[in-house]
């Protein structure tokens, strides 16, 4: 077991394993954003309170879900890189930090555009928006950091400490509806029990978050092979590669 | 030098850390001064009625703590960095995480303690009455160590780079908005004349968590070379 892992993780063998699922992955994903589009933007009836506006949750939901879920991965991905030193973990965290980056200010901004009409406002200074915008800016310290050093290596490491330190905010982020409660509303998703939403409302939404999901996993398989080919660029099997 | 006890080296390591900040005392007033100048801007650029300076006193007192714990933060370690001492703080026998919660008390000492005590006096100024000065005072006690334990991370990750400061700045404040809150809204819930059981508590939750986990951290980023 231990073995394979090291075997897979080696940049060589990630390459060419990325290579073969990157397709499969983004047709799923063309697959699961047909129904989960043409579902929720089309057929699903409109809300009967908010209107057509309601829709703006096939985008706001899953990349907020996606902030979060790309945070978590980070943060495992930088235990992996301080305790076993597999560079590959350093490679994730390096082509995902701005995607997760984007997808909470795509996060905020939806939910922005939403609110102004729902809420009369912009921007109002929740708890879980502003946890969401705390966030944001975790992730950009990361990328600062990783930018100021020089070093890659000690780049990695530091990135990851930092990473580390952060996970704290996502349990602050995921318990803050329940502690400060004010403009927000609730959990309507569930994975138990019943959701509070219409099926037909529902299911393109759970396909529009497996559809993210999908997406996020095909571009952070694309620019970890873009990564490689740059970090790797003086090994033989590049030059070897190159050269075919 | 093998059989220094964990007791003994935390000690040496403190009296050197306020024999320092002793010798260099006026190195200690400028955060001091940066304080009181920044809580003088507010009156100022706001109002000075007295009734919306004491609502907003609490969020500027602890604005105003964040920035100078900060602007204090930058120092610690560098001076050992340039002088050599931090390499022999690196290779020496005892562990790691202690003797930075040494020079952590000792920075808290000579830098956190003078600004608590200059804020109750300053929070005179803004009109604060004195219930919620006494919160205040207590959440500043349990929130300041926080902030340092928290700052020191950030230092030790930014310690070798150029432009240090602004980049400790960026990367420790997201991680200061908890204290914040919880601080700020026991203050206001003391002046409504409300229980602040829960934020102190939360405070101290957080402080007991950091306490063991900071250092150790702190000492991780400590180790990478750059």
């Amino acid at each position: 077991m231990w073995l394979w892992i090291n075997k897979f993780a080696a940049p060589k063998n990630f390459y060419q394993i990325a290579g073969t699922i990157i397709p499969w992955t983004s047709i799923l994903c063309a697959l699961l954003f047909l129904y989960g589009l043409i579902g929720g933007l089309i057929l699903a009836p409109p809300d009967y309170q908010q209107g057509d506006a309601f829709r703006i949750i096939y985008v706001h939901v899953p990349s907020a879900l996606l902030s979060m879920l790309i945070y978590i991965s980070l943060a495992i991905a930088a235990v992996i890189n301080l305790v076993w030193r597999i560079k590959l973990a350093d490679i994730i965290i390096a082509v995902s930090a701005p995607l997760g980056a984007a997808f909470t200010f795509l996060a905020l901004s939806t939910g922005a555009f939403w609110g102004k009409p729902m809420w009369g406002t912009w921007w109002v200074w929740d708890a879980r928006l502003t946890s969401e915008l705390i966030l944001l800016f975790i992730y950009l310290g990361v990328i600062a950091l990783r930018a100021a050093i020089p070093l890659q290596e000690s780049a990695a490491r530091a990135s990851a400490i930092l990473l580390i330190v952060g996970i704290v905010n996502i349990p602050i982020i995921h318990y803050s509806v329940a502690w400060w409660n004010t403009l927000h509303q609730g959990e309507t998703l569930t994975l138990t029990g019943a959701s509070l939403i219409a099926p037909a409302m529902l299911h393109p939404l759970w396909a529009m978050i497996l559809a993210f999901i999908c997406y996020a996993k095909t571009i952070i398989l694309i620019r970890a092979r873009t990564e490689i080919l740059r970090r790797e660029k003086q090994s033989q099997w590049i030059q070897a590669f190159l050269r075919n | 030098m093998d059989h220094l006890s964990y007791h003994r080296s935390f000690w040496l390591i403190l009296r050197y850390e306020l024999l320092i900040a002793c010798r260099h005392y006026t190195e200690l007033l400028n955060p001091l001064l940066f304080f009181a100048i920044i809580l003088t801007l507010f009156p100022l650029a706001i109002t000075p009625a007295p009734e919306i300076l004491q609502h907003i006193a609490p969020g500027i007192i602890w604005i105003a703590i964040l920035l100078s714990t900060l602007l204090a933060l930058d120092k610690l370690f560098r001076e050992d960095l340039q002088s050599g001492a931090l390499d022999q703080l690196l290779i020496s026998s005892q562990p790691l995480p202690l003797l930075i919660l040494a020079k952590l008390l000792g920075h808290w000492i000579t830098s956190s303690l003078p600004l608590i005590l200059l804020s109750a006096l300053l929070a005179g100024f803004l009109q604060m009455a004195y219930p919620a000065i006494k919160v205040l005072m207590e959440t500043l006690c349990l929130g300041t160590p926080l902030l340092l334990l928290i700052g020191a991370i950030g230092r030790a990750l930014t310690l070798r780079l150029r432009n240090s400061a602004l980049l400790m700045f960026l990367i420790v404040l997201p991680f200061y908005i908890p204290v914040l809150i919880f601080s700020t809204s026991a203050v206001m819930a003391a002046e409504q004349g409300l229980s602040v059981s829960g934020q102190l508590a939360w405070q101290a939750v957080m402080l007991i968590l950091a306490l063991p986990l900071a250092p150790w951290a702190t000492a991780a980023a400590l180790r990478i070379e750059i």
